[in-house]
Parts: structure tokens; C-alpha cells; sequence
């Protein structure tokens, strides 16, 4: 019961943060939330089924034009437009998954970095298709809800995909498939002697890793009006590594601390110096010095141990 | 019940097992004794598909397991506690005996069978399974494998390292366990524990069977534990 109140009090928390927060920090909240639905979908692979990717760039950057190229060539709405982005992300992960776990640890990461780099070089080699980079502009927030500006429906839109990923995560990590995904996690061989098909298992978690990176992604280019090949970078596979490490790998909140953490920090680093990595390195090399499971992991381990 | 027919396997260009053949009964407990390197541990992983049999066949009421892929020899009704525990850590008691009781769609009623046997697991539900004393995880480790509702329980020197209370409790339950009908084939090093529990002593040596005997036939000093075991 606890749980439930907790994520439902920091829902609210959230809700009366966008209603209350000037319009700079209400606009960098609701981006904040969509970047924290790709970092739970991470976590989903790696906090959960312990699956290290280097590849997830490639599957927001399939929800960013799986959302961007049907608005921009086939006149699709923004909600089914949405939607085309999520799907676009776990047939990617699915599909990625396919090959990639048939390797493990090190090798994982390479093949699924490799994917990643193969679609940033698509989308730029089809670039008359895809903007390349720099990428497609979008008809952005205006008019998605009736009656709401563009900032107002940004965070409406934000906050309502949040809510339902947080939801949807809480739900999932502790029914019996977040069961699984865990006994994957810490002991492949094990859940095999159970009766557990290790390549199954590792894959749908991946492909449902994707659908919320996908729906991320489309979010992010329907919210914020633009597609570009820099979604399909490599360090939009290290970003939502960091958040996770940052906010707690393996919780459900962790996404969001460490999402909304990170994203300030450059935030504030940035109006002193361009080199905002250097801040994002120091804090990381602090984190493993005086928090390993990061912030929330290291609030669960020595206080809170019902945090899921 | 389970049986392994002319069985060779081994680790790659390494051969483990020869040409073993072996039988374990419902409602009999088969125990494995043999030196280190013997191949008994070897032989629990090949039954679970974990090591591919080269040659021969181990079939279960007709079901050939050795065709199987690993992870579908325990939906057959074949449970495995190797060596170790190997607990998910992280996860409640409640959680890991789910995760067993998930494999076969078992519910409510094999929990509380389960918890019956192991009282101190009900009083210990909602405990993180990495903070159980060794004892109680040895219990986990059987349980969740008891929620598989096994024909065939593999178990691999459940009782090493436990206090003899524990030790105790764990011959008590493996026996019960008997009384259900399950086939029980147990890897053991200590005499005493075989000569409590075992219907039929199997002795392994360099990968095959090298002495057969019934329970009946076995003395303390018998030779066997001298010339396969070294006790």
C-alpha cells in the first residue's frame, strides 16, 4: 500500500510543480518527464533484466521518425503519429534483439552499439528522407489539446505519458514478468534450471524496453517539433545509462531523480562553462565513490528497503 | 521413472561421462557417492539439459529430456538444487518460491505444501533472501524447487556446510518427500546420511557406475565407501 501512495504523491508532486514553476522550469520539467519514460524503459533492460546496451539511441531515435515521418509525408495526426513512434521503437528493440542476444556481457554492448551506429549512418545516408542533421520540424505542441497553449499542452501531454509509464513500470516490475526479469538478472543459469527460457525472457523485456524508449522519443519530436539524426547518436545510449546509474538501476523512481538530476546539472553547469561533461564526470565519480546504487538504490539499501 | 541409458557427456572436447546407465524409482531415494571428479555434479546438469549428453539417452515416463533444451526439462516435472543455493538474492522468500511455482502454473495449494515442510520459511515471507541464514537458504533453495510439484528431485550435497540441526531438518523433509512418491537421486559424501536415507547406494568412478548397492547390503565399514569415496 505504501508503494502506491508513495508513486501516487509524487505524481501529485509533480502536477503541482507544473502548475506552480515559472514557465522556463515548467517547459524543462515537462522534458525532463517525456527524457525519464526513455530512461525507465532503459531500466527496464538494464536496472531489471541486467541487459547493458549501448543501442537504445537507435531505438528513441525509431520513435522519434516513427512519429516524425508519418506526420511529415503522410499527414498523420499527432496521437496516431504517437503511437506509429512507440511501435517503431519495440519492433526495433525486437528486432535488434533478435541478433544482439545471442551474445552476452561485452559483447551485448558492441553489437547493440553497432546497430545504434548503423542507424545514425541511415538516417543520415537517406537524409533527403529523414532532414539528416538537421533533421525534420515538426508542427510542435500548438493545437494538441483544444483551448491550451502550446506550453500548456506540452506538459498536460508530458505529465499524462509520464503518469502512465511510471504507472505502467510500477505494475510491471512487480507482477510476475518483473519477477522474472530479475531472476534473469542475477542468475541466468538458475532461471534456466527453473524451467525459464533465458532468450525469450531477455527479449521481450528488450522489445518492452523499446516500446517505452519509442513512445519517448515520438513524444519528445511530436512535444517539442523536431527530428533529427543527433536522436540516433551514441550519446543518446550513454544518456539514459547515466540517469539510471545516477537515479537507482533497478528502481522505479530512480529514472526520474536521476533524469530531472542530470538534467539540472548541465542545466546549471552550462550557464558557467561549455564544458558541462566535466560537471556530469565529477558528479558521476562521486556517485560511485559515496553512492554505487545510486541515489535511490543507496535510499533503499540503508533506509527504505520496500522501494521497489 | 527416470531413466539414463548408456549416458556420455563432457565439456567440449573433455568427456565427463561414459557410458552410464542408471534408474531412479518413485517414492526411492538414489544415492550418488563418488570422489571429487567423479562426474556426479556433472551428471545432475546433464539430466537438466545444462550439459549435452554426446551419446546414450535419459528419458523420464518415455520423454526423452536429453532432445530438450534446458529450460524445458523442468516443465517435465524434473527439480534441481545444484551446489551453492543460488538464491535470487535481491528477491523476498514469497518472490523466489513464486518464481518456482511460475515454471508449471502451480498455485496456493503447492505453496502451502511447500511451507509446511519448511515452517521457518512462512514466518520469513516477506525477508529479502540474501539476509537468510545458510540453513534457511538451503530450505528456499528446496522449496522453490519443491514448487515445481517434481517426479524427480536432483539434489546436490544439500546439507554441506549446515549445522546438524539443519542437517537434520533437510533428511527429515528428503525423506517425507519419498513418502509423496517423488524419485529423489541425491549426491552425498557422508556414509552416515546415505545409510540413513539412501534405497539404493549408486558409487561413480571416472564418469561411469562402478558399484550398484542396495541400502540393505551396506555396512559402515562396507568397502565401497573405502574404494570410491575414501571414508
Amino acid at each position: 500500500m505504501k508503494v502506491w501512495i508513495l508513486h501516487v504523491a509524487v505524481l501529485l508532486a509533480l502536477l503541482v510543480l507544473l502548475l506552480v514553476l515559472p514557465a522556463y522550469h515548467a517547459t524543462n520539467l515537462a522534458r525532463i518527464m517525456v527524457l525519464a519514460v526513455f530512461a525507465i524503459g532503459y531500466n527496464l533492460a538494464f536496472g531489471y533484466t541486467g541487459l547493458l546496451s549501448l543501442g537504445h539511441a537507435l531505438f528513441f531515435a525509431a520513435g522519434v521518425y516513427g512519429a516524425a515521418l508519418p506526420v511529415t509525408y503522410l499527414g498523420f495526426a499527432q496521437l496516431p503519429a504517437l503511437i506509429a513512434g512507440l511501435v517503431a521503437g519495440a519492433v526495433m528493440a525486437g528486432l535488434t534483439g533478435l541478433l544482439a542476444l545471442r551474445t552476452a556481457g561485452v559483447s551485448f554492448m558492441i553489437v547493440t552499439l553497432m546497430f545504434a551506429q548503423a542507424g545514425y549512418l541511415s538516417l543520415l545516408y537517406f537524409g533527403e528522407v529523414t532532414g539528416g542533421d538537421e533533421g525534420l520540424v515538426l508542427p510542435g505542441a500548438a493545437g494538441l489539446i483544444p483551448g491550451l497553449s502550446a506550453d500548456a499542452a506540452r506538459t498536460t501531454i508530458a505529465y499524462g505519458l509520464f503518469a502512465l509509464a511510471l504507472i505502467a513500470s510500477l505494475l510491471l516490475v512487480r507482477g510476475r514478468f518483473g519477477r522474472t526479469m530479475v531472476a534473469m538478472r542475477e542468475n541466468e543459469e538458475r532461471s534456466r534450471m527453473l524451467g525459464y527460457n533465458p532468450f525469450a525472457v531477455k527479449l521481450a523485456a528488450l522489445v518492452l524496453s523499446g516500446l517505452f524508449a519509442g513512445a519517448s522519443g515520438a513524444a519528445y519530436a511530436l512535444l517539442f517539433g523536431y527530428a533529427g539524426a543527433s536522436f540516433a547518436t551514441i550519446q543518446y545510449s550513454i544518456l539514459p545509462m547515466l540517469w539510471v546509474l545516477m537515479g537507482g538501476a533497478g528502481t522505479v523512481l530512480g529514472p526520474l531523480i536521476g533524469t530531472a538530476a542530470m538534467f539540472y546539472l548541465v542545466d546549471i553547469a552550462g550557464s558557467y562553462t561549455t564544458a558541462t561533461l566535466l560537471f556530469v564526470g565529477v558528479a558521476l565519480v562521486l556517485l560511485i565513490l559515496f553512492a554505487p546504487r545510486g541515489i535511490l538504490g543507496t535510499i533503499r539499501e540503508r533506509w527504505l528497503p520496500w522501494l521497489p | 521413472m527416470l531413466r539414463i541409458d548408456g549416458l556420455s557427456a563432457g565439456y567440449g572436447p573433455v568427456g565427463v561421462l561414459h557410458d552410464l546407465t542408471l534408474e531412479a524409482r518413485a517414492a526411492q531415494i538414489t544415492c550418488i557417492m563418488g570422489r571429487n571428479g567423479a562426474g556426479k555434479s556433472t551428471l545432475m546438469k546433464c539430466i537438466m539439459g545444462l550439459v549435452p549428453a554426446s551419446r546414450g539417452s535419459i528419458t523420464l515416463d518415455g520423454v526423452a529430456l536429453h532432445s530438450l533444451p534446458a529450460h524445458r526439462v523442468p516443465g517435465h516435472g524434473v527439480a534441481y538444487v545444484p551446489q551453492g543455493r543460488r538464491l535470487f538474492g535481491p528477491l523476498t522468500v514469497a518472490e523466489n518460491l513464486q518464481i518456482g511455482l511460475m515454471t508449471r502454473n502451480m498455485g496456493d495449494e503447492t505453496r502451502d505444501r511447500v511451507l509446511d515442510l519448511f515452517p521457518r520459511l512462512r514466518e520469513r515471507l516477506d525477508q529479502v533472501a540474501a539476509t537468510l541464514s545458510g540453513g534457511e537458504q538451503q530450505m528456499l533453495a528446496i522449496g522453490r524447487a519443491l514448487c515445481l510439484e517434481p517426479k524427480v528431485l536432483l539434489l546436490d550435497e544439500p546439507t554441506e556446510g549446515l549445522q546438524p540441526s539443519m542437517i537434520a531438518l533437510i533428511r527429515d523433509v528428503v525423506l517425507r518427500l519419498k513418502e509423496t512418491g517423488v524419485a529423489t537421486i541425491l549426491v552425498e559424501q557422508r556414509p552416515d546420511a546415505v545409510l540413513q536415507l539412501a534405497d539404493r547406494v549408486v558409487f561413480m568412478a571416472n564418469g561411469t557406475v562402478a558399484d550398484c548397492s542396495e541400502r540393505a547390503d551396506l555396512s559402515p565399514d562396507a568397502p565401497q565407501f573405502m574404494a570410491y569415496v575414501g571414508v
